[in-house]
């Protein structure tokens, strides 16, 4: 059983430094993100309208959230109308609650899962477990990580940590019917999984799923996967639980046209991910319940700057283009949003109590590369500024940039630290103590100069 | 024309020479520079790490000291970007610093955006014999989407020979105090930067912005690599007179 | 107070004073495309599933063909000259594969989309055996995607299939054949 990411210790830069000396990590991480920019930028380009459907996808979403109320009343008419249950939960506690009794009003204490961000961010699996209910994930990165008693790190592929030789050995160890022989070949490795989990799917009498839309218009929910084990959860159990964000709403059914060209391409890099699941309401005889999940979303809401957070349909392209991602992967983060989306989402759900949520919004070199490709536009540097307005700060810190202002704040004064630095300029050491050594443990300081420019132009310019 | 030069507090205080260039080459190229004396710094550092009340202080008194001038001219994409973009963002819609942002703003322009669009000139009449390569910083690609202007510039310099840099678009590291506070991270990305420059056999890094040359001068000569670093402004200033 | 109450009550004051939103749909809802079928054949075989685009007249020979030897589920309401003479039966275990029509196909993503109609059976029925052989008529290629939507019915259950069960759960490298039909093969009836 995996665990949770909730009360973890430590801070992102802490954290940081161990995954970057990882030198498996860091290949394994490198390799993946970018065969995944790559596929992406070469499908993105072929849509001559993507900046179009950008601005659409993004003004939409906006929209949604600001009528949010009108539209999950929308859609809670239309699930009951079409024979579904609606339930409604303010914070991870209630929904584990809600799902937990559902379970056990069935009899049963199996579940399989549909990998869901949602369920991972309440810790649903750990809830059920407390009650004797085992949840199985279907997925074959998910399953990779239970299995392996890992956490995951990456929103798309929690996995992807791993490489083939590692996910061989969890494999063996972990799944008794595997022979020996297993290659460590990607398409055997799928070829286990499928054993090991078809009978489950077959007799499973609950499943438990996310949605990446709703639809508020129709009542209908949508899921895109690839592997068909999404397919099997939604459609061969008796009960059907989805437990979805308030904000994966859409109004119209006409949106998908938008969303579904969008998501694909920007996730796995193809024109159109294998399977796409949509149903309304109970279907095919199967009962069927929606949760409806705040959880800290309301607040993020409140927020003028940080709202747009919501907007995110959790493609994962501003992971797998960010530097820093790429070389601490998806655990330093402390949390199941990881990368760029995750340091403005986490402390925005979690708030910035803790040191770790405190040190997320940081955890970006604000180089823009994640706004680039974010389909649904969202401004994460922007995102990242206005947290670290909020964050709060140490005091040596808060002392130095005072300091700094005061200096920065009148030209004389300017002047004057200019000239004491060139007068001092030889005893500067080649390592600075304190929070400095983090610049010289790596590199070499500039030369001071012996004059500032403003004292060169007084001197030689000045008329 | 008449150009005020906005030289950056990291120019000012620790690259003095890139403010010479500018001046000599914009002098060149028929401008008329004025250096007003009561700039100091934008504020970036201070918005970035989140001290953002200190960082309006600055960017008001930027402003102020900016007001009136045809074109301000900066040899920094990440600065010049910081009044263009993030400035409109730190002010009340309607307020008078609203006012003095929508007007000095729009007139702020890195320097090779000033020399490609308001100048409309590429061969400076640079000299410059050497093997170079351009990393464009993230808020000259990102930021103020400078594209190719830097390079249309480089490759008019007599005698220059413009290496490509691999993954060009990656962030180098520095991202301001980023650099210290995630001290790991940000000396990773820099030696993999130092690594695609190396790989390019060149004499000379050039880039638009001297606080990403200074981290990634930095590794380079820790490691006593034997590649320099020079600021965009360094080289087009150069000729064979001076060179 | 309830959890609904509660929620819609601090979504309304987290939005206050939020602005109202226009939407630009400056996309495109139809793309020109001069040979939808010729398009949709190629991204089709993009995901490594077998195409064959054939007159209607040969439709019938090819599909009994691909079914002989095979136990094959043949959905209610599918053509009689689709079933390739092939037992129909509608038992989930045992059976090697299934044949089905579609409702629409999008050329631009090599996209079918089933909608539990006639001749496409359940859910199930589509997803369990390992072999899926889906017949399309030409005049059911759509260029894009919004025509797609436009023409589909979201209160019928959709399965939208691009390519076999396929994943990129490891190394971020497309495998094809997980849980899904390992081998997806189309016939284009034109």
């Amino acid at each position: 059983m995996s665990g949770t990411f909730l009360g973890m210790p430590g801070n992102f830069p802490k954290n940081a430094e161990k995954a970057v000396q990882n030198s498996q990590l860091r290949f394994n991480l490198r390799k993946a993100t970018h065969t995944i920019r790559g596929k992406r930028a070469s499908v993105v380009a072929e849509l001559p309208d993507w900046k179009e459907l950008r601005a659409a996808a993004k003004a939409v979403k906006d929209e949604t959230l600001r009528h949010l109320d009108r539209y999950l009343v929308q859609l809670e008419e239309a699930v009951t109308r079409a024979g579904g249950h609606v339930h409604w939960a303010r914070d991870a506690a209630e929904a584990n609650r809600i799902v937990t009794g559902l379970v056990q009003a069935t009899g049963e204490s199996e579940v399989v899962k549909v990998k869901s961000m949602a369920t991972q961010e309440i810790g649903l699996n750990e809830a059920l477990a407390e009650h004797g209910i085992t949840a199985y994930e279907t997925d074959l990165a998910e399953l990779i990580v239970q299995l392996g008693d890992d956490f995951p790190s990456h929103i798309l592929v929690p996995a992807i940590h791993r490489n083939r030789a590692e996910i061989r050995e969890i494999f063996l160890e972990k799944m008794p019917e595997t022979p020996d022989g297993l290659s460590d070949e990607p398409a055997a490795l799928a070829e286990a999984a499928r054993l090991h989990l078809r009978e489950r799917f077959l007799r499973s009498k609950v499943a438990i799923s996310g949605a990446n839309f709703m639809i508020a218009e129709t009542g209908t929910l949508v899921v895109l996967e690839s592997e068909g084990n999404g397919r099997m959860c939604l459609t061969l159990p008796e009960t059907l639980i989805s437990v979805v964000g308030i904000e994966k709403l859409l109004p119209s059914w006409r949106d998908l046209e938008i969303f579904l060209q969008l998501l694909p391409r920007s996730s796995t890099g193809e024109r159109m991910n294998p399977y796409t699941s949509m149903w309304t309401g109970a279907t095919e005889g199967q009962e069927f319940h929606l949760v409806l999940l705040d959880n800290g979303r309301t607040d993020v809401l409140a927020d003028e700057v940080g709202r747009q957070a919501l907007r995110c349909i959790r493609c994962s392209a501003c992971l797998n283009v960010c530097p820093v991602y790429e070389r601490t992967g998806g655990h330093a983060y402390g949390s199941v949003y990881p990368g760029p989306i995750g340091a403005i989402l986490t402390p925005q759900l979690r708030g910035m109590g803790s040191e770790l949520d405190a040190s997320l919004p940081y955890a970006s070199s604000l180089c823009g590369a994640c706004f680039d490709v974010c389909p649904v536009a969202i401004d994460i540097p922007e995102v990242l500024v206005d947290l670290r307005a909020k964050a709060p700060h140490g005091a040596a810190e808060r002392a130095g940039m005072r300091v700094a202002g005061w200096v920065l704040g009148d030209e004389a004064r300017l002047a004057k630290a200019q000239r004491l630095a060139s007068r001092v300029r030889g005893l500067v050491p080649r390592r600075l103590p304190g929070p400095l050594s983090a610049w010289t443990d790596t590199r070499d300081l500039p030369e001071i100069p012996e004059e500032s420019f403003r004292d060169w132009w007084e001197r030689h310019e000045r008329p | 024309m008449r150009v005020a030069l906005f030289i950056t507090c990291v120019n000012d205080t620790l690259f003095p020479g890139t403010g010479k260039a500018v001046v000599s080459l914009l002098r060149r190229l028929g401008c008329e520079v004025d250096f007003p004396a009561a700039q100091t710094c934008c504020g970036q550092m201070h918005v970035n790490t989140g001290y953002r009340a200190d960082g309006v202080r600055l960017a008001r008194h930027f402003t102020e000291v900016f007001s009136g001038y045809d074109a301000v001219v900066a040899p920094s994409g990440s600065c010049a970007a910081m009044v263009r973009e993030q400035y409109p963002k730190l002010v009340r819609p309607g307020s008078r610093g609203a006012a003095a942002v929508a007007e000095v703003a729009p007139k702020v322009y890195e320097l090779s955006e000033f020399l490609v669009d308001v100048l409309k000139v590429e061969d400076v009449g640079a000299y410059f014999p050497h093997r170079v390569t351009y990393h464009p910083t993230c808020h000259s690609l990102r930021g103020l989407r400078l594209g190719d202007r830097p390079a249309r510039l480089l490759s008019r310099v007599r005698g220059l020979e413009l290496v490509p840099l691999p993954a060009a678009d990656e962030c180098c590291g520095f991202g301001g105090t980023f650099a210290v506070k995630n001290p790991a991270v940000s000396a990773a990305m820099g030696a993999d930067k130092v690594r695609n420059v190396l790989g390019t056999g060149v004499e000379v890094l050039c880039a638009a912005d001297n606080s990403c040359l200074m981290h990634l001068g930095g590794t380079l000569d820790r490691q006593k690599a034997g590649v320099r670093v020079m600021h965009l402004a360094e080289i087009l200033a150069t000729t064979e007179a001076t060179g | 107070m309830s959890a609904r109450e509660e929620i819609l009550g601090r979504i309304r004051r987290a939005v206050r004073d939020a602005p109202e939103v226009e939407i630009p749909r400056d996309y495109r809802t139809s793309v020109p495309v001069d040979d939808p079928v010729g398009l949709f054949a190629e991204r089709v075989d993009d995901y490594r599933a077998v195409v064959h685009v054939l007159p209607a007249a040969e439709v019938p020979a090819k599909v009994a063909e691909l079914v002989r030897g095979r136990r094959m589920i043949v959905p209610d309401g599918l053509p009689d000259e689709w079933t390739g003479g092939a037992a129909g039966g509608a038992e989930l275990s045992g059976a090697d594969g299934v044949v089905t029509g579609c409702a629409v196909a999008i050329a631009e993503t090599g996209t079918i989309v089933l909608d539990a109609g006639p001749g496409q059976g359940t859910r199930a029925q589509t997803l369990v055996p390992d072999y899926h052989l889906c017949v399309v008529r030409a005049d059911q290629v759509v260029a894009s995607v919004p025509e797609a939507v436009a023409r589909l019915d979201p209160v019928r259950p959709l399965t939208w299939i691009s390519g076999p069960s396929a994943t990129s759960d490891i190394e971020l490298n497309r495998v094809e054949g997980v849980h899904g039909p390992r081998t997806l093969e189309v016939i284009v009836s034109i």
